[in-house]
């Protein structure tokens, strides 16, 4: 028997693979495909305090190996998460967080105040790197100093584990990484979407209706491994990494890079079930590399 | 219930220079499917077709567990997908979306199709008049030469044709042929499933009649299960997926049409 529990700064998970915000729904999607208790952990859609009804259509486009997405945190707010889709989630026997986002420090204190009081769920993952809205949002995530400040506004609320989404849109990923970790972060999670964007040629139109967007899948793998390692070897809480996973060994990467966990994005959409299949491709690969806890796993990277 | 398995193509069949149908048969017996679903095939392939491409089921044997689809060369996707050899596998998701209304017994129907949105009218032909529903087909091409085979339609109701050239029935698009116009008044229910200013044609003159409308939208999709928020489309209650709460949408849903 292998051990595949880790610890996110004293919050425990089953198994270090998680889904990421905004492509695994609230987990429901899924249920026709997998067991949702099978997995370490969920994060369910970007949640804001008021609703918002997102970007206007076109807002995706497949690119070579990911896709650019232009969604902008369509939701109907937390209130509605409470009454009406919490009750329906919270049987879940799997780590749930919420990614909280919001346009001003207010409105992300005022969600993770009412999100402090649901009992099933553990932790945030606050949102302070989503490229798609246009005030708030990424403009938290890419300055140190409003990173920070929002940070330790929504850390005075909520008393649970916080965890922050990081933004690769920057220069330095470690500055803002410590910077959060100053203020009391309890993990940060990375990376976001990398702003991109994309034209229809024969149209020469933009393939987005907000012209740009994020780009997610296996085409930003390589930048988020390298952002993984230099925030791993920046600062001493957890990390929860991502970008383009789409296998076992994709995650095994991430952990050798640096990461606790890992959250499996836009891999869903090709693959409803590879959620589970990583989780047994990691439990594999320890078995025939005779590890028996996963937690050798994190940082394990041999550097001759 | 939705599931992800893999199926196996028992034959491809070339019908024109843009058109092939599928057969893939699982190996269990097919979840009940509903005239108007479709699937998400995964494309086996590089970097360029990455995500799965949704395909309207066209029709299903129930007797040989197939499900037939009918797809058109159009990009990389679909050009690798019409080389499908018999005995290749494919990777669907199914049954999604939602499907079609019936009408009550006795009533008539109109079946109005066009380029390759003549795909997902020969499952509703069949189901609609198993239902004791009249249908009527109206499939429209640019030509006859990428116009759909007839005879599965033919065996069902009668088929009105128009082609844009004229060189099959009448010459024109589909809101030039009488049953959109002096028959159109015997309709309970027009259905519509093609190129966007084809089905606005089509919804706008039932709309004029006062005929219910159904369109089957063909928006862009990343997940194909409700999960992405991608495939939305502006309905008068705000956003909606059309991947779970479509594809088929009474147009008086919707908004600017
Ligand atoms: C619910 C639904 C049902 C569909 N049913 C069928 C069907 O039964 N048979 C069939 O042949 N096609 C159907 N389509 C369209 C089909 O999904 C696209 O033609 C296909 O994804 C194109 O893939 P490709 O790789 O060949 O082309 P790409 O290289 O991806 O694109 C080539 C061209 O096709 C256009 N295109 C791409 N995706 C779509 C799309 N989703 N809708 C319309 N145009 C698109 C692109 O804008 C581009 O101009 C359906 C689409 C939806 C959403
Ligand atoms: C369609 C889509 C919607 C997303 N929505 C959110 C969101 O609401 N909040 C968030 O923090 N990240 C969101 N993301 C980013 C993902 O959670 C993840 O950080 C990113 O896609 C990289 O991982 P991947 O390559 O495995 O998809 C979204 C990504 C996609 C593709
Ligand atoms: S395609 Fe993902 S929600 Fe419809």
């Amino acid at each position: 028997m292998v051990n595949l529990g880790i610890d996110l700064n004293g919050l425990s998970l089953k198994n270090p693979v998680m889904t990421a915000s905004g492509t695994f729904g609230f987990g429901e999607e899924y249920e026709d495909f997998i067991n949702i208790d099978d997995l370490g952990g969920i994060v369910v859609k970007g949640t804001t305090l008021h609703h918002r009804e997102g970007n206007p259509y076109p807002r995706m486009a497949e690119t070579p190996s990911g896709m650019l997405n232009a969604v902008g945190l369509q939701n109907k707010g937390v209130d509605y998460f409470i009454s009406d889709i919490y009750p329906r989630i919270k049987h879940y026997k799997t780590g749930i967080f919420v990614n909280v986002s919001g346009s001003t420090i207010e409105d992300y204190i005022a969600t993770a105040e009412k999100i402090n009081e649901l009992e099933h769920i553990p932790g945030i993952e606050l949102n302070i790197s989503c490229p798609n809205v246009k005030e708030g949002g990424m403009a938290f995530g890419v300055h140190c100093p409003s990173a920070v400040a929002v940070t330790e506004a929504v850390r005075k609320v909520y008393k649970k584990h916080l965890m922050v989404k990081l933004s690769p849109n920057v220069t330095d990923v470690t500055e803002i990484a410590k910077g959060v970790e100053g203020v009391g972060a309890d993990s940060v999670s990375l990376i976001n979407t990398l702003l991109g964007m994309a034209i229809n040629v024969e149209k020469r139109k933009p393939a987005l209706s907000t012209i740009t967007g994020g780009l997610s899948g296996p085409c930003v793998k390589p930048v988020a491994v390298r952002m993984v390692w230099q925030v791993f070897n920046a600062v001493k809480i957890p990390i929860v990494g991502m970008g383009g996973i789409m296998n076992a060994y994709d995650a095994i990467e991430f952990m050798l890079a640096g990461a606790t966990a890992v959250q499996i994005g836009t891999a869903n959409f090709i693959d409803p079930t590879v959620t589970i299949k990583v989780i047994d491709g990691i439990k594999d690969y320890m078995t025939r590399h005779n590890i028996s806890d996963v937690n050798e796993l994190i940082g394990g990277m041999i550097i001759e | 219930m939705k599931k992800v398995e893999l199926l196996t193509v028992t034959k491809n069949r070339r019908i024109n220079k843009e058109y092939v149908i599928i057969h893939a048969a699982s190996n269990e017996k097919l979840p009940e499917i509903f005239p108007g679903q479709f699937v998400e095939i995964k494309v086996e392939n590089g970097p360029n077709t990455f995500l799965r491409r949704p395909i309207s089921i066209h029709e299903v044997d129930e007797s040989k567990n197939e499900i037939i689809l009918l797809i058109q060369e159009i990009g990389e996707g679909s050009r690798l997908l019409a080389k499908l050899r018999e005995g290749d596998t494919i990777d669907l998701i199914y049954p999604l979306g939602n499907a079609f209304s019936i009408p009550s017994k006795g009533s008539k129907a109109l079946l109005v199709g066009g380029g390759v949105g003549v795909a997902p009218m020969l499952i509703l032909g069949r189901v609609l008049k198993e239902n004791g529903v009249e249908p009527h087909f109206l499939l429209g091409a640019r030509s006859k030469e990428i116009l759909m085979e007839l005879d599965n339609y033919e065996k069902i109701a009668e088929v009105g044709v128009t082609t844009e050239d004229g060189s099959l029935g009448i010459k024109g698009f589909v809101t030039d042929h009488p049953l959109m116009n002096e028959k159109l008044g015997e309709m309970e229910i027009v259905y519509t499933c093609g190129p966007d200013p084809m089905m606005r044609a089509v919804a706008k003159k039932a709309k004029e009649k006062d005929i219910k409308c159904e369109v089957s939208l063909e928006n862009l999709m990343a997940c194909g299960i409700g999960a992405c928020l991608c495939c939305v489309v502006d309905t008068k209650d705000g956003h909606k997926c059309t991947c779970t709460e479509g594809p088929v949408f009474d147009t008086k849903e919707l908004k600017e049409w």
